[in-house]
């Protein structure tokens, strides 16, 4: 084994000393706080601990991208939400700006110089759609963001492979730098704070697509919204074609518009099928004052969870709901769901009428090509078992994969203490501590999708990935590493922000 | 910000305390009606002071009512028009006699001008600037305690 690399000491050993990092022969670098992804999540926690007065050099970020935003940018670019579109969270979620203030819309109205979009916000969401900002403005307040903070000085390279406790307190992240970039395979991170955000674990496929997948070696004709398939859409232009959609969330709603609105340009004949696990035909809730709307196959939603999951009552009823009830309360107000946008409305609503889209209830049994190359898919739902033809299958159920998958959470949960939520994820306490992981005065936080089902719902958002970011700035000052944000040093921050000065 | 009753009501008291006060010391001398400016004032905070007070009833309500709404959440827009019932209200109770502190209601356009003012001022910071400094007051549903 080359020098430099993990021994079998150290992969058989929970917790690691300094001795056992040295004998190995793997270069260590001491850092107050790491923070594992390198994407919106470890963005915006890294914000908020600068403008908690932190230096860029007591922060470094591991990550595998180079900016931010890439990871962001490159699942809603397949996912059918090209720059100038509309992305789903509203005007005050704003990762590139702790307070929401000047929402996107107060920001978007000064620079284009219009009303317009203060209007709508006054009328939403009774008199109009939530107002949400163009994905590019969303990039591009990132990138001055990111300039004013010194992100890329805090930014090293590389794969982290797993995070130890350490004898003396805190913890060593183990890095796998590009190749090339280190005499050694593997150097060491020395922190008292460790930060992951390392985002989605992983895609995963209807089993009766990945079935057809590694049966047919076929990735061409069924594909996730969530890969590259912008052949689909190019097929379709040649040809007339039918495309099966599976999934009811706010991923089929882009594709559909997608699909329509090429329809609509190019004067297509694309047939579009649409099959729905749980058909929602009406309002549904578990009281009668607390119903969703729904109908035609969808729940409706302005985000993944209703608006007070993110500052007020829900927020502050889930806060004190452990084990059962807190899964129960997450099955009731999330679970799969769009929002009720006019545009996507009128869409459908034509595509009845005209008969190219139809909605159906069901479950898909197997998936087979006929002789002539369409699919073919047997689906059991309320209405018997039925065979459906199309050229293409997109599966927008956007399911994720397990937290084990993902070799650092995997790690954790066997050597590390990390422990499951209800939901199955990574359980945190209220201000984001990886249950179970402390290590002497160190502290281990999570943020994001892996800690879905925890006290606080909306962890996967902007909005709520700044929540996260916030509470572990406040506990980390209570254990002198920065500074509690007060009234004055929020109000002199943000007039440095307003003006584009360094923090 | 979304909130809840504890923060409706705190939110409600400081910002008609802070930006209340200054925009009423700022726009009584120029209300229309007469008599010594001093009193002119007195009444003029008083009415503030009944926003405040009568405030608090009226939040119970706004309260009971979101419970209608799925995602508990109060659109800005009811925020800013909730201010009418609640003048209106005043306005009566005001000419009845019944708000301690004041004998004989203002001139009307008075009120209504103050009333307008302030509740705008109110609402526009409750909106976005209220959250510079207190940075953790949108995400506890109002609360500043
Ligand atoms: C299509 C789509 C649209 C969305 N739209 C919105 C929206 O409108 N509003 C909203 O608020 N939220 C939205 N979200 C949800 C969420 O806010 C974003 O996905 C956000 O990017 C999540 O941030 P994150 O840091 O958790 O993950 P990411 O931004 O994905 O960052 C995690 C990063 O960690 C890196 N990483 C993982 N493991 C390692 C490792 N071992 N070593 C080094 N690096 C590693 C990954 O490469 C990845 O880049 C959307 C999500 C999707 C998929």
């Amino acid at each position: 084994m080359d020098a430099g690399d993990l021994t079998p000491e150290l992969l058989g050993a929970a917790v690691w000393d300094d001795a056992m990092v040295a004998a190995a022969g793997i270069p260590v670098h001491d850092v107050p706080f790491v923070t594992v992804g390198g994407g919106m999540g470890s963005f915006v926690t890294a914000d908020y601990l600068r403008i908690a007065g932190v230096p860029a050099s007591d922060i470094r970020v591991l990550s595998n991208i180079d900016h931010p935003w890439q990871t962001y940018q490159y699942l809603t670019r397949v996912s059918q939400i090209p720059e100038p579109e509309r992305i789903r969270s509203d005007s005050s979620s704003r990762p590139d700006n702790i307070w929401g203030f000047p929402s996107y819309a107060l920001s978007e109205a000064w620079r284009d110089r219009t009303l317009r979009p203060l209007v709508h916000i006054l009328g939403e969401p009774i008199f109009a759609d939530y107002w949400t900002p163009q994905a590019g403005t969303v990039f591009a307040s990132l990138r001055r963001e990111s300039a004013r903070i010194g992100y890329d000085a805090m930014l090293v390279k590389g794969v982290v492979r797993m995070v130890r406790r350490r004898a003396a307190g805190g913890y060593f992240t183990v890095l796998t730098p590009p190749a090339g970039s280190s005499a050694t395979k593997r150097v060491v991170y020395r922190s008292r704070f460790v930060h992951l955000a390392v985002g989605y674990p992983g895609l995963r496929f209807l089993p009766d697509l990945q079935e057809f997948r590694t049966r047919h070696s076929d990735y061409e004709h069924v594909v996730n919204a969530y890969e590259p398939h912008e052949h689909v859409y190019e097929f379709l232009k040649t040809k007339p074609g039918t495309v099966l959609i599976r999934g009811g969330g706010i991923v089929s709603s882009r594709v559909l518009q997608r699909l329509i609105d090429d329809r609509e340009r190019l004067g297509l004949q694309t047939q579009i099928v649409h099959v729905f696990r749980t058909f929602v035909t009406g309002a549904h809730g578990p009281h009668w004052w607390a119903r969703r709307k729904g109908g035609d196959g969808f729940a409706y939603q302005g985000f993944n969870y209703p608006k007070s999951v993110w500052g007020g009552q829900l927020k502050a009823r889930m806060r004190r709901l452990e084990g059962q009830e807190r899964a129960k309360q997450y099955a009731e107000m999330g679970g799969t769901n769009t929002p009720k946008r006019r545009r996507w409305q009128k869409q459908l609503r034509q595509g009845r009428q005209g008969g190219w889209y139809r909605a159906m209830q069901g479950v898909a049994q197997k998936v087979w090509p006929d002789t002539d190359g369409t699919l073919v898919s047997l689906i059991n739902g309320d209405n018997g078992t039925v065979e459906v033809r199309a050229d293409y299958i997109i599966d927008c159920t956007g399911l994720e994969a397990d937290i084990a998958e993902h070799r650092v959470l995997a790690d954790l949960l066997e050597h590390g203490g990390a422990g499951r939520n209800p939901l199955g994820r990574l359980e945190v306490e209220r201000h984001f501590e990886v249950k179970g992981t402390a290590s002497g005065d160190g502290a281990l936080y999570a943020s994001g999708a892996t800690t879905l089902g925890g006290y606080f719902p909306g962890v996967d958002t902007f909005l709520g990935l700044q929540i996260a970011a916030q509470e572990i700035t406040d506990d980390l000052a209570r254990r002198g590493f920065g500074r509690r944000i007060g009234p004055i040093r929020s109000t002199t921050q943000w007039v440095r922000w307003a003006l584009g000065r360094p923090v | 910000m979304v909130p809840v009753l504890l923060g409706r009501i705190q939110t409600r008291i400081f910002l008609l305390a802070v930006v209340g006060s200054v925009i009423t010391a700022l726009i009584t001398p120029v209300l229309p009606g007469g008599g010594p400016l001093a009193d002119r004032y007195r009444t003029a905070f008083v009415v503030l002071g009944a926003v405040a007070v009568l405030g608090v009833a009226w939040e119970l309500l706004y309260h009971l009512l979101m419970q209608f709404r799925w995602e508990k959440d109060w659109p800005s827009l009811f925020g800013l028009l909730t201010g009418v019932p609640e003048a209106v209200v005043l306005w009566l109770l005001l000419r009845a006699g019944a708000v301690p502190g004041v004998e004989t209601a203002p001139p009307v356009a008075a009120f209504v001008l103050q009333f307008a003012a302030v509740w705008t001022a109110v609402w526009l910071a409750a909106n976005g600037p209220m959250r510079v400094p207190f940075l953790r007051w949108r995400f506890r549903g109002g609360r500043l305690t």
